[in-house]
Formats: structure tokens, sequence, C-alpha cells
């Protein structure tokens, strides 16, 4: 399977990279890891006339904590992120995207601007309540996670916008875990949930509670989130807040999972990462 | 369509080539430069038969394209080691009866080769992990995890069915 064929080009100042999206018109693409446009575009369901390729600007790499946030380049492949145990949740998260050699090219921007509803990365920057920074020929702005992400592979970034950097609240103190279900490790989610708690004693102080593949964006559990906020960690109160998981939510049935077996799989997903954010 | 120079670093031997850009990498490789141990295999990115090493990490050439590699330094299997002196996981999965047919051989063993360029002394946990984006259609994987512990100098009772 071949692309259809399409021009170049490998820009290497992000000015350059929003003049050439510009110019392009509506069938120039950014590229970033290529690990979702590619296979795309050799089944031929995407066909742009012009490939942006980001790889030479700088400044879209690596992690950085600035005070209370850590800020993320957009380039930053999974791989990094699963290396980055200071991330908590994200690095949690990016170490069971698909395989070692996907997560190498694949990066943060990319997922996040691309937007797929089984994709790991949205949940935990819901539940981090992270910020994405966007540039265009208009100059930036600032979207978060919770208004990122519109509808299936629909996101808030703009055709002639690059996302140049993640900003990530760090949650010191704050236990986390992320529970993805798929029948071979190296595949999609079928459904997954992903916490972060913050205990005081045996209290629950604060929890998060984001849910994959549940809808065509990401979701937060928050009728479980409500029901253990403020409560004694017991397993029954973690069970009992589980159970509501799937409140509200109503996932497409696919080749996977039906919708009840998707609900189900949301409360269970979400009770154990619920009970695993207290040891970690 | 317009073509544009790619160099690339191919197992230490600079190449410049005039390609399309659409030209996939494993392309690149097997019909440009002619190092066909690179296999393709299901060319969806799940089967992991064309890893080579991009500036040393495991990457699928079949998802990616020649242009993206340009100016870096790519690794095939021909490039592991040689004839007379085989890289220890080539020469493990010859002693350990790590392949079948073959197929998925050149991929399992770049995948592994990284593996323990990373990891020098792997778990049993820790390989099956490395090779999740490689397929195998033979062997059950078990001889396949049994040469990689043993390139990194485990003993292989140490392995588990
Ligand atoms: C076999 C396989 C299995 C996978 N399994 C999983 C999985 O289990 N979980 C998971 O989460 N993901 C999975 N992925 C997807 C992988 O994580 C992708 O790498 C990721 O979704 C996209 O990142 P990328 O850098 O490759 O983006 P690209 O493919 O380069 O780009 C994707 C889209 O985003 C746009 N874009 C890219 N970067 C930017 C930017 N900085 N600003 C604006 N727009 C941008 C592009 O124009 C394009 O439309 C899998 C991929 C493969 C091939
Ligand atoms: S041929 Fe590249 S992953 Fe299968
Ligand atoms: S040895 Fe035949 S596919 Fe692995």
């Amino acid at each position: 399977m071949i692309p259809a064929e399409f021009h170049y080009t490998a820009p290497e100042s992000l000015e350059d990279a929003i003049q050439a999206l510009v110019d392009g018109g509506e069938d120039a693409k950014l590229l970033a890891g290529g690990h979702s446009l590619i296979p795309l575009m050799k089944l031929r369901l995407a066909a742009p006339s012009l490939l942006v390729d980001l790889r030479k600007v700088p400044g879209l790499h690596g992690i950085e904590r600035q005070d209370g946030a850590f800020r993320v380049g957009a380039l930053t492949p999974h791989r990094k992120l699963e290396f980055s145990p200071e991330l908590g949740i994200v690095a949690k998260v990016a170490a069971v995207i698909a395989d070692p050699q996907v997560r190498h090219r694949g990066t943060i921007g990319g997922s996040l601007a691309h937007g797929d509803s089984a994709s790991d990365l949205p949940a935990a920057m819901l539940i981090t309540e992270a910020e994405v920074t966007l540039q265009g020929p208009d100059g930036q702005r600032s979207v978060t996670a919770a208004d990122l992400f519109l509808d299936y592979m629909t996101t808030a970034v703009g055709e002639q916008e690059v996302l140049t950097e993640i900003r990530l609240p760090a949650l010191d103190g704050w236990g986390s875990s992320y529970h993805k279900f798929n029948r071979r490790s190296e595949d999609w989610a079928m459904v997954a949930a992903c916490a972060v708690v913050k205990a005081n004693g045996s209290t629950c102080e604060d929890v998060r509670i984001g849910l994959t593949n549940m809808a065509a964006v990401p979701l937060r559990a928050t009728a479980a989130e409500d029901a253990l906020r403020g409560q004694e960690l017991s397993p029954e109160n973690i069970a009992k807040a589980a159970e509501l998981a799937a409140e509200g939510t109503d996932p497409p049935s696919d080749l996977n999972a039906s919708t009840e077996y998707k609900k189900h799989l949301a409360r269970v997903m979400a009770r154990r990462a619920i009970a695993d954010s207290l040891a970690a | 369509m317009s073509t544009v120079p790619v160099r690339l670093n191919v197992n230490g031997v600079k190449h410049t080539l005039e390609v399309e850009p659409r030209l996939l990498l494993v392309h690149a490789l097997r019909d440009k430069l002619a190092l066909t141990g690179t296999h393709v295999g299901c060319d969806t990115s799940n089967c992991g038969a064309c890893t080579v090493h991009l500036n040393g990490e495991a990457v699928k050439s079949c998802t990616m394209l020649a242009v993206q590699a340009d100016g870096e330094e790519v690794t095939t299997i021909e490039g592991l080691g040689t004839e007379d002196d085989l890289h220890p996981v080539q020469e493990a999965f010859w002693n350990n009866h790590g392949l079948q047919c073959g197929y998925c051989t050149p991929g399992m063993i770049m995948a592994g080769a990284a593996l323990l360029a990373e990891n020098p002394d792997p778990s049993e946990t820790e390989v099956r992990h490395a090779l999740e984006g490689n397929l195998c259609r033979c062997t059950g994987y078990h001889n396949i995890v049994k040469s990689i512990l043993d390139a990194a100098g485990r003993s292989s009772s140490e392995v588990s069915a």
C-alpha cells in the first residue's frame, strides 16, 4: 500500500511551518510521528496534497518543569513520556500505547491533535486538567483539555494551527493508575479508565477519573468522582463509586464490544484504577 | 511528481537518493538499496517484520516515509553483524532455534537488539513486552524469548513456558 502523491516540505521554523499550511490551503497537513497519518494515507483514507513535516522545527521537544506544571513539547514521543515517571499518570498511560516501535515515533501532540476516541492520552489530559498551546497565523491561544476534543477525530486545533506544547499540572502527592482493556497488548483500548487520587490519611480528599473509548471524546466519570470525594477510601466505597463510572454514557457498540459490555468494562476498569492509585 | 533528495546513513554507508516523498522507508531500503533482509509482513504497522533501527531505536519502516529519515542513521538486519561475526542476538536465535520459517526473524532480532541496547539484563516479562509489536506465525514465541534472554546472558532454564 502506497500513499497517493503529495508534496513535502520540512520547514526549519514554526513561522515557516504555519506559512506552509496557509499557502498549502485546505489539503495541507502537518506531519509529526506519522503513526496515525501515514497508515491513513496508505489506505488512501487521507490524501493530503502537501505534508508539512515538523521534524526540523526547533523548540517542540522535551519535558521541563516550570513551577507547578510540566511543559511538554508537542513532538515528544510516547517513549519519552513513558520513561518520565515524574509525569505520573501520563507516563503510565504512555507506557501502554501500542508497542515500543510505535511509541518511538508517535508523539503526544500528534495524538492530541488527531483525537482518536480510542487513543490513550486524551483522557489523561482531562484528569490532569492539561492545556495545550496552539500557534496559528493569527497568533497564539490556549485551549483546555476539556475544550480540545470535539468529536470523532475532530479537535479544536485549526487547520492552520500547530499544537506546540502541552501544559501538564504536576499532581504532586496524588496517586495514579491506568487500566486499559484490550485483547492483545499492542491493541487500542476497548475501554480504559485512568484515575488520580489525593488521599488525606484514609480519606479521599480529591479524585478524578477519565474514560477512554466510552464516547466520541474522552469523558470524566463525574458521578463516580462525586461519590468518592470526601469518603473513606475503603474497598466498599471504591466499589460503590466505580459502579457509577458509566453513568450518563452511551458508548456505541463496535466490532469489539457492545454498549452494555463497554459500560461494564468502564465500571471494572474504574474500580481497578482507583484502587491501584492508592498503592502508587 | 517531483522528487526530493534524501540522505541516509544505512549500516554505516552514506547514500543520497532522489525519491518521491511518498516512498516508504522500507521500500527505499529494499527496492533502492537492495537490502531485502527487512521484510514487509502486514504493511499496516502491526507485525514488526519491517523493524529497523533509526538512530538506535526500533521503528517500523513500513510506517515511515524515507524523507522522515533524512540525515539520520538507519541500521538494518544486514548491518547488525556479519556472517563471520554475528550479533549476539543473531547468534542466540541460531543456537536456540529462535525461528521456523524466518519471516518475522529480522524484525524480531532488531526488536530484541534494541531492547538489549537499552536494558542489557531484561527479565522474561520485559522481553515479552519489548516484542509486543512483533508477530510470529510459527514459533509460539517461546524460543524467540529464550533466544533474547540467552543473548542477554541469562540461562534459558529461567524461562518458563
Ligand atoms: C499499530 C499502531 C497502534 C497504535 N495503537 C495506539 C494505542 O493503543 N493508543 C494510542 O493512543 N495510540 C495508538 N496509536 C497511534 C499513535 O499513538 C500515534 O502516534 C498518534 O495517535 C499520533 O501521533 P503522531 O505523532 O504519529 O501523529 P501524525 O500521524 O503525524 O499526525 C496525526 C494527525 O495530527 C496532526 N498533527 C500532528 N502533530 C500536530 C501538531 N503538533 N499540531 C497540530 N496538528 C498536528 C496531523 O496533521 C494529523 O492530522 C497506534 C498507532 C499504530 C500505527
Ligand atoms: S510490515 Fe511493517 S509492521 Fe508489518
Ligand atoms: S518464524 Fe515464521 S513467522 Fe516467525
